[in-house]
């Protein structure tokens, strides 16, 4: 066989992705989706924050867990609709669906931590 | 595969399965949820996205975001969005132990030191992250 599968690179970015949401994406929407909205806690200051994130590790750090979670979520998602649904009719279109999303949200984070 | 057969071609022995076949035991329905997680996965980051983008164009922008999350069908969807990222961490942490075998010298390290420090990272990822937004205020 010749031809390389792209399966065992996907898997291996849905792990570190996987990874990596755990461990940062629960006390980041904690924080921002939920106890500033609700004045649980006082938001930091503007220019505080913006000289978190222009910071080069924000960037950084912040396009990586961005474009590991994105590619976790895609290909599981995609896999759940494949066992959830089984519309495996559909499987081209679920997968231009998912990883194309993902990356195009991928672009977007790019844009924005490189402003 | 077509489902078409033939006189030479017998039907399938293929057992049809419910489309709800998650709805059939609660086991299923918890795999099914720790599944869908993914679609909330990828909300926190177009959420932390627009919350970095706003805080890039000014301090009006930030502002209205905060003011934005605060709507109550926003922050209904936050709150979801947070219970499933935590059954997300749950689930993950709980199956690292099978998905990672360390050894030290001969022995096998126990499974629940490998979920322990999984947790243990984790308090320590989040505590360290809230303590650089936080100590900016």
């Amino acid at each position: 066989m010749t031809t390389r599968s792209v399966e065992p690179l996907l898997w291996t970015l849905f792990s570190a992705g996987g990874v990596v949401a755990a461990m940062v994406l629960p006390v980041l929407v904690l924080l921002f989706g939920v106890a500033f909205p609700l004045g649980l806690l006082t938001p930091p200051p503007h220019d505080y924050l913006l000289s978190l994130l222009r910071h080069p590790l924000t960037r950084f750090g912040g396009f990586v867990v961005c474009l590991l979670s994105l590619i976790h979520a895609a290909h599981r998602f995609r896999y759940t609709l494949y066992d959830g649904l089984q519309i495996k009719h559909l499987n081209e279109v679920i997968n231009v669906g998912c990883y194309g999303g993902a990356i195009a949200i991928s672009v977007w984070a790019l844009l924005i931590v490189s402003r | 595969m077509s489902a078409g057969y033939t006189r030479y071609h017998p039907r399938w022995l293929r057992p049809r399965v419910s489309t709800y076949w998650w709805l059939r035991r609660t086991s299923y329905l918890a795999f099914i949820l720790r599944e869908l997680s993914s679609l909330f996965v990828a909300w926190a980051i177009v959420l932390l996205l627009l919350m970095a983008r706003a805080v890039n164009s000014g301090e009006a922008a930030y502002l209205s975001f905060l003011q934005w999350a605060s709507h109550p069908a926003v922050l209904t969807l936050n709150i979801i969005t947070l219970s499933f990222l935590a059954l997300h961490a749950i689930t993950w942490f709980n199956l690292a132990p099978q998905a990672m075998v360390v050894k030290l010298g001969k022995s096998r390290v126990p499974g629940a030191l490998i979920a322990g420090s999984n947790y243990a990272a984790w308090v320590v990822v989040s505590a360290g992250l809230a303590w650089l937004i936080l100590s900016g205020g």
